[in-house]
């Protein structure tokens, strides 16, 4: 890997940041109207919009469950969201990714409600710049609420990282490509559970809690903005009083 | 109403402890505490907290009045869509017609719209309705109009006070349907108006004294008019 890129100048990180501060976020809510729910975020330069369908009967009829209704997210990069254009269609990142937010939000859902439905999340990736599964993940979770689906709690991930043998929060592009190790997790911030953990390179154990520790406290802030966000979309306006 | 303002909750606010008061609709308990579990505007005036939903689907109870539009027939039932997560099913013994096997497209079809009463929802919440009641009919003519399934009882108005109105200042026939489908029928004009003030009630939902706005609103409407 080229070790020449500095990924440090004068104790701040490339662009400008702090080891534990974010990248800015903007989240819209009720972006899309043939959807159920739908949110637009921005995440540092990722942009990712979600649409959320259903419950609606799950079709094919033998992935439907009679006790619950199944989740089904559908994470997809444009062709024009990263540098070299990105061959269209599923591929195995992609699946990857949709199973883990899948399941990470199953957690969080009332499925028992739904019985023999699915929801449909699906998650396109308009511009990406690193830590698109949390933005992503993030982004779904305002869309359910948006939905007015049934949740036990609105999930949010964040992820943390080591670059030059310092554990920093939400990696950027360069950070991403020239580091050392990646953790993006998701958690329930009502009650602290993890729903998603994925590593990628290398963390000592005290590393490891360090960043867990750090991407904790970032999903925090970023849960606050998700709420605001949905808050202010439906909060009355002061003539509608 | 004592409240001054309608309070927004989101999915796992907390809204009080199990002590104080009973979980209601859209609330859930966890070690002793009620959260809210979707979106919706709290109600915390009786022994209950209860929340009532913003958004989402149309949840189907027995009894229900209902607009659905048949989406296949099959050889002794129709399919019909009835804006619910599942479609629901209508059996040829449910029609007033005398059907014989295989021949339910000669009756109902597909894109055709009906009036329908919701008959029973199971466990697995599969639906069945009825055209076998008073006023259940096929519809012929008129327009269909979509609102947002939990802002029908605002539409209707306490003791129907709000479609009254609407019935008396426009002329037009109007039915609402539990499932957010409103069938309308009468001149252009008419017709235009109830769906803009429908748009508007829908928008101002979250208003007090809805009903005087509306009518006040019609009142002036009617005079320029004539």
């Amino acid at each position: 890997m080229n070790s020449d890129i500095k990924l440090f100048e004068n104790g701040k990180r490339l662009d400008g940041r702090k080891n534990d501060e974010l990248r800015k976020i903007k989240i819209e809510v009720g972006v899309l109207h043939r959807a159920e729910g739908s949110c637009y975020l921005e995440w540092g330069d990722n942009k990712v919009i979600v649409a959320v369908y259903g419950p609606r009967e799950a079709i094919p009829r033998h992935t439907q469950n009679p006790l619950r209704a199944i989740v089904n997210a559908k994470y997809n990069m444009a062709a024009f969201s990263v540098g070299d254009r990105k061959r269209p269609g599923p591929d195995r990142r992609s699946r990857e990714i949709s199973k883990v937010i899948s399941e990470a939000l199953e957690n969080v859902i009332l499925v028992e409600k739904f019985p023999r439905a699915s929801i449909d999340v699906n998650i396109e990736v308009l511009d990406a710049e690193a830590g698109t599964r949390c933005a992503g993940l993030t982004a779904a979770a305002v869309a359910l609420a948006d939905a007015g689906i049934p949740m036990k709690d609105i999930p949010v991930a964040c992820a943390a990282g080591k670059i030059e043998n310092q554990v920093v929060l939400d990696l950027g592009k360069e950070e991403d490509n020239y580091g050392s190790a990646d953790l993006p997790i998701a958690i329930s911030p009502r009650t602290g559970e993890i729903l998603l953990l994925q590593m990628d390179g290398h963390l000592t154990v005290e590393e490891f809690d360090k960043a867990l520790d750090l991407a904790i406290k970032g999903c925090y802030i970023v849960s606050d903005i998700q709420k605001k966000a949905i808050l202010e979309k439906y909060q009355p306006n002061s003539e509608g009083k | 109403m004592n409240q001054e303002k309608r309070e927004i909750v989101i999915p796992s606010q907390l809204l009080g402890e199990i002590k104080n008061k009973k979980a209601g609709k859209g609330t859930f308990v966890e070690n002793g505490k009620i959260y809210s579990e979707i979106l919706g505007i709290l109600n915390n005036n009786s022994e209950y907290v209860n929340v009532i939903p913003l958004k989402g689907r149309y949840d189907p109870i027995e009894k229900d009045f209902v607009i659905g539009i048949v989406d296949i027939a099959m050889a002794s039932s129709w399919l019909v869509d009835i804006n619910a997560a599942y479609p629901a099913l209508l059996h040829v013994n449910e029609v007033p017609w005398d059907v014989e096997f295989g021949e339910t497209e000669k009756y109902l079809n597909h894109g055709d719209s009906i009036m329908a009463k919701v008959l029973q929802v199971d466990q697995e919440k599969k639906l069945q309705i009825t055209l076998n009641d008073r006023n259940l009919f096929k519809i012929k003519g008129g327009q269909i109009f979509n609102v947002e399934p939990h802002k029908v009882p605002r539409i209707i108005g306490k003791k129907g006070s709000m479609i009254s109105l609407l019935k008396k200042y426009t002329n037009c026939r109007i039915i609402v349907g539990q499932n957010g489908r409103i069938w309308l029928d009468g001149s252009d004009d008419g017709v235009k108006k109830v769906i803009d003030t429908i748009k508007m009630i829908e928008n101002n939902a979250l208003s007090f004294g809805l009903t005087n706005k509306i009518e006040n609103l019609l009142k002036k409407d009617a005079k320029d008019v004539h």
